[in-house]
């Protein structure tokens, strides 16, 4: 029955990618998901790459550490995951705007 | 004994009783107790640890500024009257659980992940990510005694996870980046004898010691199944158990690393989280062969035993996390499922598990559950709550 759910998450997920104006809001977050999403970045990102994002299992996710590394690449690592590694995809509950809110917010933009 | 010797006595004891009297009304109660059943709750985001007691159940005192407790672990003097906190920032912090206050607080390295603590208490033990390796201290003063540098066959330094303590002067442990177990002699801290173990699988994750001291196993995360050692037969080397549980599925993704730290064995069998999977893994503690599994709620995280065998209590990973199951040993299924509230982070046993407390971290609460009538008894306020550590763990190897 979980997996009846995974599976419908994943849908879900293709059904954003192939609809993205329909199903993506276009502007930031609400100030409400703003929360959620920073709760997620701290508690679980934070479970791999520390609380205050210095590295972990996972890399470190500091300002100065993804300095090399552009929006894009950050963007498609959190929703399609990093394959050969622990990072998994996050597609299944995360927009677009959700993930550029998150590479905004690792950027200390 | 007459009259008059009798007062003399009562006169005597009385004048030996005033000090003390004054000495208690200056420092209430708090040292005049024991300590078997205190523990700790760490509210990781505020750097600052909550000492608790179970009996009432209640909060005692909070202990403030001990840095970024992601992760934090901790062990337990072998007089359980002092709590060794391992941070996330290398911190290794000992505290008083009788006065409520930190003792002592070194930062030990740049990024570690646990502990343990020697099986004679005198040396404590840390894992680190960065450097690479484990680091001992005299658990009387912290001083450093020496280390183990993780430098793996390669010549690179792996960060290390499972340590775990082991009879007859050893911590054990496995290098998640080399895919090795190392097996330490500290007798002499200063000089640690290693025993390494090669290719014994890809990216261990975790590491657990059977309750008598024996078994060591790594959980896998690059591969299905997982590594054991037998610590009485050093000579065999580490074999592959529950080799390809997976059975070619395509796992599912992982949003928390499992734990095996709180590895559950029941009797005569084992139940390890699968990863990646919505199963608990039943494996045999005789012969290691899998003997089952139990479909669960979402991705377990930590499966741990209730202290008599009889239930094993499941929490899971993110996004199905607001969920607790309780596994009947005997029949091997499901027989409660409880939604405390969302991110149910860590459980942990009162010594003898009639009651079992969880961290509800976005409640900002700690739950207190009657195992035999599954309701919960009481809750604790506690800022985002994770890890919860009670004394009781000092007697136990691997913890």
């Amino acid at each position: 029955m979980r997996r009846a759910s995974w599976s419908l998450s994943a849908a879900l997920a293709v059904a954003i990618a192939a609809f993205p104006a329909a199903a993506e809001p276009a502007s930031a977050p609400s100030a409400q998901r703003q929360a959620e999403l920073a709760n997620l970045l701290d508690h679980d990102c934070g479970s791999c790459h520390g609380l205050t994002r210095r590295g972990g299992l996972g890399p470190a996710l500091t300002a100065v550490a993804l300095a090399d590394r552009d929006d894009d690449f950050l963007a498609d690592t959190i929703l399609h995951g990093r394959h050969g590694t622990p990072m998994p995809p996050w597609n299944g509950e995360l927009t677009r705007a959700d993930v550029r809110w998150l590479v905004d917010r690792l950027r200390g933009r | 004994m007459n009259l008059r010797a009798i007062t003399i006595c009562a006169l005597a004891a009385a004048a030996a009783l005033a000090p003390l009297r004054a000495a208690a009304a200056e420092a209430p109660d708090r040292i005049a107790r024991g300590s078997g059943d205190l523990g700790i709750v760490v509210e990781r985001a505020a750097g600052r640890v909550v000492v608790v007691e179970t009996s009432t159940p209640s909060r005692l005192y909070a202990i403030d500024g001990l840095g970024d407790l992601s992760h934090a672990s901790a062990v337990f003097s072998r007089d359980q009257r002092y709590a060794y906190l391992f941070g996330r920032d290398g911190g290794l912090s000992k505290l008083d659980l009788l006065r409520g206050a930190l003792v002592k607080r070194v930062i030990q390295a740049g990024n570690s992940i646990g502990g343990a603590i020697s099986q004679d208490g005198r040396v404590v033990a840390v894992s680190n990510y960065e450097p690479g390796g484990v680091r001992l201290f005299d658990a009387e003063t912290l001083a450093p005694l020496g280390e183990i540098a993780a430098t793996a066959a390669d010549g690179k330094r792996s960060k290390v996870v499972g340590l775990v303590d082991a009879p007859d002067d050893r911590l054990v442990f496995a290098l998640y980046d080399a895919g090795e177990i190392w097996s330490a002699d500290i007798a002499d801290p200063r000089a640690p004898k290693v025993l390494r173990y090669r290719d014994i699988g890809r990216l261990p994750y975790d590491g657990m010691i059977t309750p008598d001291g024996r078994h060591y196993v790594a959980g896998l995360f690059g591969e299905d199944g997982a590594a054991l050692l037998d610590l009485w037969r050093p000579e065999a080397g580490v074999r592959r158990i529950l080799g390809g549980y997976g059975r070619g599925e395509e796992p599912l993704p992982v949003y928390k690393m499992p734990h095996l730290a709180g590895w559950a064995s029941a009797g005569d069998l084992g139940f390890l989280p699968a990863v990646g999977r919505h199963e608990v893994l039943l494996v045999s503690l005789s012969d290691w062969r899998e003997m089952g599994r139990i479909a669960v709620h979402g991705q377990p995280v930590f499966a741990v035993a209730r202290p008599d065998g009889r239930q094993v209590w499941v929490n899971f990973a993110h996004p199905n996390n607001d969920v607790v199951q309780v596994i009947d040993v005997p029949t091997r299924s499901v027989a409660a499922t409880l939604r405390p509230g969302r991110a149910v982070l860590h459980m942990e046993f009162t010594p003898r598990g009639e009651r079992v407390w969880l961290s509800v971290r976005d409640a900002d609460r700690v739950d207190v559950y009657d195992t035999r009538r599954l309701v919960r008894t009481a809750s604790i306020p506690a800022e985002k709550p994770s890890g919860i550590f009670f004394t009781a763990r000092s007697a136990r190897l691997g913890y």
